[in-house]
């Protein structure tokens, strides 16, 4: 293992196309996940990203971290946007007026997918477009100050879903995105964390392979919004799997695949523990939590069967 | 080429088939339907070599038309009332990015009540949002307007999204008689489309960075400069869509205004009624004449003070309501720009054919007659909204 992770690096291509000088937080999981899905992606590619904590970092005019062309219209239609460019690239191909087809990557937080941009999404994803679309979930509005997102997990105190006498702050589960790409019955579906480089770039790699929509749902621990120490962002994307809170797992034609399984999952206290946004919660939620992640894992356990 | 029947609709469909477009993105909404419809069964059919994307949502519609524009593609799109509202925060989008959307317009009123049929509301709440406005009188001018946006919006020194409002039902769905133009015609007038910062790995740009205020007053100056100056641009289209075509096009249209005391004011399909009012009160002796907008962005300015530097009376007529405010949209704007005027007409603002209600002969006769009297009056603040019941 020790040598894999000493050589495996110098495989990577050494070229990035989200570059460094961007604005956000230190310690931010989205802007290295972002940085490696760009990498796995190269040059030819053409980008729509929402609006949202990404797009803030990295364009700030006149400044940009986009190496690659790449448009920024409103929140919730970067999917839409997305499809008007792969449409446009077809036909513009057919016609001969341009000789490439660059992969078309729609991009977002878990706002803008889960919640404001899902109608748009779900379009795109009936329609069958060529088109990549990443999730980077940090799970809440982090961009607006940490408001709660149908991404939030349960139990977590955010601005909008405070913990207090009469609240143990989020009251409803994670809406399960993944499940809801691969009910459309998109050729390819996959979840990862910036914890799991490789994991993550061959999953890039396969997507934009797919001929047809795909789906990547990146978790994305946030120091600010989760309230940890900085520096924790790689252990916090580790525990998020390891204890089941995350699996990463992959839907191929509607076939299943848990690409990170163990003998035994950490309890999710492990997880918890460490967050600020999780502090408040009195012992009968955390087992709750505990009861839930095992309940989730059991059902995508079932699915791995079929 | 000889005259055809064809419905408003139809022919519009047929001005972009003839700009060979390659990508159309739509949601379908009466009155626009037929538009899109026929669109979609020429590309099913062979006849135009485009990608139709059938949206989920007019927002997605003109989210999409943004991508496709941006990738190079010329791109068409159209809605109406509702439809129009559901894009409202990306229509602003488009000319800010300076992406050369044409967008077709079968102009329909607002909820609540639903009503699907025609007026002007749907337009007066898009106003501001910075694109290139046209309104069509007739089928005819919906064909050639259609042609014309996409040579104005896509020049090299313009390039902002264009509308072509044309009255839902009233000219959507009407059969007129109508001359279309040859293909080969057609490529003399329209050049091939081609952005000059077109999304493309070769070249890659940021599009759509976000800006602090030490920025943002500078961009939206810029914006508004270049838009003004596409005036320059619409006029020399609209001069060489005559030598193909034969027909005229002014950013204000006069008809019988030659000494005349008294001018009305309309836009879109109205205008024609109204032209058979001005001939029978023109018969009775009656100095009255029409002006028409044709033009509704860049706002023309200098050609509507020309227009009504010897008027007495102006009668401006609006299709759209403002609720608790100034007259009307378009009679407000009027207002605005003759202030500064010393020799100027008095004006007076008339709400009519709202939500499909039709305005005939008599009642246009009526209303100018009532404009006149209540400028004489000095009664310039009162408005009304003409025909109604009860």
């Amino acid at each position: 293992m020790e040598s894999f992770a000493i050589y495996v690096p110098r495989l990577l291509p050494r070229k990035d196309f989200f570059a460094p000088g961007h604005r956000a937080c230190i310690g931010c999981a989205e802007a290295l996940a972002v940085r490696l899905v760009a990498k796995a992606l190269g040059r030819e590619v053409i980008i729509s990203n929402a609006t949202g904590c990404m797009e803030i970092v990295s364009s700030p005019f006149p400044t940009t971290s986009w190496r690659v062309p790449w448009i920024h219209t409103l929140f919730e239609n970067a999917a839409a946007v997305g499809s008007g460019i792969e449409a446009a690239l077809k036909i513009l191909n057919k016609k001969g007026v341009r000789t490439k087809m660059p992969k078309v990557v729609a991009m977002g937080g878990d706002g803008a997918t889960s919640d404001i941009g899902l109608q748009a999404l779900s379009g795109a994803w009936e329609r069958g477009h060529d088109l990549l679309y990443v999730c980077f979930d940090n799970e809440a509005y982090m961009n607006t100050g940490i408001q709660r997102s149908s991404a939030t997990p349960f139990g977590a105190s955010t601005t909008t879903s405070p913990a207090g006498k009469l609240s143990i702050g989020q009251t409803r589960w994670k809406k399960n995105m993944p499940a809801i790409a691969a009910a459309h019955d998109i050729p390819y579906v996959a979840t990862a964390c910036p914890s799991y480089p490789f994991d993550l770039i061959d999953k890039v790699n396969k997507a934009v392979a797919t001929a047809g929509p795909a789906y990547l749902h990146v978790l994305s621990p946030c120091p600010t919004g989760w309230r940890y120490p900085p520096d924790l962002s790689i252990r916090m994307g580790r525990l998020a799997v390891e204890t089941g809170v995350f699996p990463i797992y992959e839907v191929e034609n509607g076939k299943y695949k848990l690409n990170f399984d163990f003998p035994q999952l950490r309890p999710v206290r492990d997880y918890l523990a460490q967050q600020g946004r999780f502090r408040h919660l009195p012992e009968e939620e955390i087992e709750r939590i505990q009861e839930g992640v095992n309940r989730e894992y059991e059902k995508l356990k079932k699915k791995l069967e079929a | 080429m000889g005259m055809v029947g064809m419905e408003g609709s139809l022919a519009l469909a047929e001005a972009v088939r003839l700009a060979d477009a390659d990508v159309i993105a739509a949601y379908p909404i009466t009155p626009q339907t037929h538009i899109v419809e026929r669109l979609a069964e020429m590309v099913a059919n062979g006849e135009l070599n485009a990608e139709y994307i059938p949206v989920e949502s007019e927002h997605s519609a003109m989210s999409a038309c943004l991508g496709s524009s941006a990738a190079g593609a010329r791109t068409f799109t159209a809605t109406a009332g509702q439809g129009l509202e559901l894009m409202h925060e990306v229509l602003y989008i488009a000319p800010s990015l300076r992406l050369p959307v044409v967008m077709a317009v079968a102009n329909r009123a607002l909820s609540a009540p639903l009503s699907v049929w025609g007026d002007h509301s749907d337009a007066m709440a898009v106003r501001d949002c910075g694109w290139i406005q046209m309104f069509a009188e007739n089928g005819q001018q919906a064909f050639d307007l259609t042609l014309c946006a996409f040579r104005i919006g896509e020049h090299p020194d313009v390039l902002f999204p264009v509308m072509v409002h044309l009255d839902g039902f009233h000219l959507s769905h009407v059969v007129e008689p109508l001359v279309l133009l040859e293909q080969s015609d057609v490529d003399r007038f329209l050049p091939k489309y081609s952005h000059p910062f077109a999304l493309d790995p070769d070249r890659p740009v940021t599009m759509g960075a976000f800006a602090l205020p030490n920025v943002y007053t500078e961009a939206k100056q810029a914006q508004d400069t270049a838009l003004k100056s596409a005036k320059s641009v619409i006029l020399q289209a609209w001069q060489e869509f005559s030598e193909i075509s034969g027909r005229h096009y002014h950013p204000v249209e006069h008809y019988r205004t030659e000494d005349a005391q008294v001018l009305l004011l309309t836009m879109g399909s109205f205008s024609e009624t109204a032209m058979v009012a001005i001939d029978e009160m023109r018969e009775e002796g009656k100095k009255v004449g029409l002006i028409r907008l044709r033009l509704w962005r860049p706002f023309p300015f200098q050609e509507v003070r020309q227009a009504v530097e010897s008027a007495e009376v102006l009668v401006v007529l609006d299709r759209c309501l403002s609720y608790a405010g100034p007259p009307g949209p378009v009679c407000s704007e009027i207002k605005a720009a003759l202030y500064s005027q010393q020799k100027r007409p008095k004006v007076v603002g008339f709400i009519g054919g709202l939500g499909g209600r039709d305005i005939s002969v008599q009642e246009f006769a009526q209303m100018i007659a009532k404009g006149v009297d209540i400028a004489g009056r000095g009664g310039e603040e009162e408005t009304e909204i003409i025909g109604v019941r009860g």
